[in-house]
């Protein structure tokens, strides 16, 4: 079964990225994933700010720039695991080294 | 409101509420039912307490409020007939019993206990079960203690006590004849809910250790009407050589400190005297179990505040002893860093070298015993790989941390 590890980071995380404290958690815990043999693939996004929105509006395309993040969080990144259920994407999903500020969601995979 | 007079509340209307949830349990062998009048209750009385004072007696209250409760989900039709009627007289007993000269409510917790980890129900619910039965700790507070969905954690417990209900599961001490087995998952249960509280819940928030107490609690309730039993000895005894640490494992930074870097001077002296006078009571009956083994391999770390030495031979021999009573990756990997202190580095990885794989995919403590033994050996390259696994594997901060900053200087070392 696979699980997406949504990973949502506050500003602060956004600007600690290159702070070798914050950046080794993350090396680290997808060398865990591939280890485990779990790990089926999954991205790092950067900031929020270098994103650009497209918006259809009926035959129209809006483009705007970024998104302006007006919540606490934003989509930092994502992975996608193969694990048994979703107990075990859970146990996964507590070990991803994500501030207090930030936070993980656990989706199944649409089974199509 | 008072923080104290709050925790003073809870903890009475805990401990009555798992009182009488097993009083009313045996009886009618219905545990939803006597949950939901109860639990009801006992949301008022956490209310109401703190404002009014807590009851003179706190038993008779709650069975009061329990039962108005009771009544009034019966007119909803909410209480299956066949329960009202059981659980009805059982009210009856226990007010008779609490207006009779003597003011002593029975205490039957041992046998909802027992209840809770028979083995007909599935072996990964007993902690939980125990938790909300016995304990009255709520299905979201387990549910985060044992990363699963809270929506998960209330199906499992409603299919255990249907099982208990349907299956007519007895609410008893079972005999002599099968209670070394059965003891063996009542304390397993407790020891579990202990080591959530120890290294799961302990997250930087500051509210550690609710789970560790209760456990501890639990111990203790399970020695008072089981005195003759040296692994409930034992497992009390190993709770306390643990718990008398718990200051220590922090620095004033909050940073982890490992075992054998801890100052001794900020361990507990009076629980270590207690878990040391509790262990040499076990030993007086001859009857050596797994719970003595682990409490006689804390002694030995907890000799350390005397002697200023760690007996790691001694720590190695117990670790053996261990071994062959409870063969858990837990305790192979804990021998193996042990004979790696004792016998030196390539013995200790001889010994992980010889676990099965998938045991230890992802269990975090082999991968830093590895990764602190690979040191050991000079083989820089594969520590620096079991360090980096350790840390991905850890859930808690503070435990990374510690382990990036060994990390650390080991890259540090090398260039």
């Amino acid at each position: 079964m696979q699980y997406a590890l949504i990973i949502r980071e506050s500003a602060e995380d956004f600007k600690r990225r290159e702070d070798p404290a914050y950046k080794n958690g993350w090396i680290a815990y997808t060398q865990a994933l591939v280890q485990a043999g779990i790990m089926t693939g999954g991205a790092g996004l950067t900031p929020p700010e270098t994103a650009t929105v497209v918006r259809r509006r009926g035959e129209d395309h809006d483009v705007q720039d970024g998104p302006f993040p007006e919540g606490k969080e934003q989509l930092g990144g994502f992975y996608l695991i193969d694990v048994p259920n979703l107990d075990a994407a859970l146990e996964w999903a507590v070990r991803v080294p994500v501030s207090q500020h930030g936070s993980v969601e656990v989706r199944p995979r649409l089974q199509m | 409101m008072n923080p104290d007079v709050g925790g003073a509340t809870e903890r009475v209307a805990r401990q009555s509420y798992g009182k009488l949830i097993a009083f009313l349990a045996a009886r009618s062998g219905d545990v939803p039912s006597s949950e939901d009048a109860l639990s009801e209750a006992l949301a008022t009385a956490l209310n109401v307490w703190p404002e009014r004072g807590i009851p003179d007696n706190p038993e008779a209250w709650l069975l009061v409020t329990a039962r108005r409760n009771l009544y009034g989900a019966a007119r909803h039709a909410n209480v299956r007939a066949a329960a009202r009627d059981t659980i009805t007289l059982a009210f009856e007993e226990a007010e008779e019993r609490m207006n009779a000269g003597d003011p002593t409510f029975p205490d039957e917790r041992l046998k909802l206990l027992f209840t809770c980890t028979h083995p007909a129900i599935d072996r990964s619910v007993h902690t939980p079960l125990m938790l909300q039965t016995v304990l009255g700790i709520d299905a979201r507070t387990i549910s985060q203690a044992f990363i699963v969905s809270p929506e998960t954690m209330s199906q499992r417990l409603v299919r255990a006590k249907t099982k208990i209900r349907e299956a007519h599961i007895p609410f008893a001490v079972p005999d002599r004849s099968v209670l070394p087995e059965r003891l063996t998952s009542v304390l397993s249960a407790i020891y579990a809910a202990y080591g959530l509280g120890w290294d799961g819940l302990d997250g930087e928030d500051g509210k550690r250790n609710s789970l560790a107490d209760e456990a501890i609690w639990l111990g203790r309730a399970l020695l008072a009407t089981m005195p003759q039993e040296p692994e409930a000895m034992g497992l009390l005894s190993l709770m306390l050589y643990c718990e008398a640490r718990h200051t220590a494992r922090r620095n004033a930074d909050g940073h982890y400190v490992p075992l054998d870097e801890q100052n001794t001077t900020l361990w507990n002296a009076i629980m270590i005297a207690e878990a040391d006078g509790l262990l040499r009571q076990a030993g007086t009956f001859d009857r050596f179990g797994p719970f003595q083994c682990q409490a006689a391999i804390q002694s030995v770390h907890a000799e350390r505040r005397r002697s200023g030495a760690t007996d790691w031979t001694a720590l190695a021999m117990l670790y053996d002893a261990l071994v062959l009573m409870k063969p858990t990756v837990g305790a192979r990997v804990s021998q193996a860093a042990v004979i790696g202190r004792a016998q030196g580095a390539t013995a200790g990885l001889h010994h992980l070298n010889q676990m099965a794989e998938g045991d230890i995919v992802s269990y975090q403590p082999y991968w830093a015993v590895r990764a602190h033994l690979l040191v050991g050996t000079g083989e820089t390259k594969g520590a620096i790989m079991a360090y980096r696994t350790a840390i991905g594997l850890s859930d808690s901060s503070a435990i990374r941390n510690f382990l990036q900053e060994r990390l650390d200087t080991l890259l540090a070392d090398r260039s």
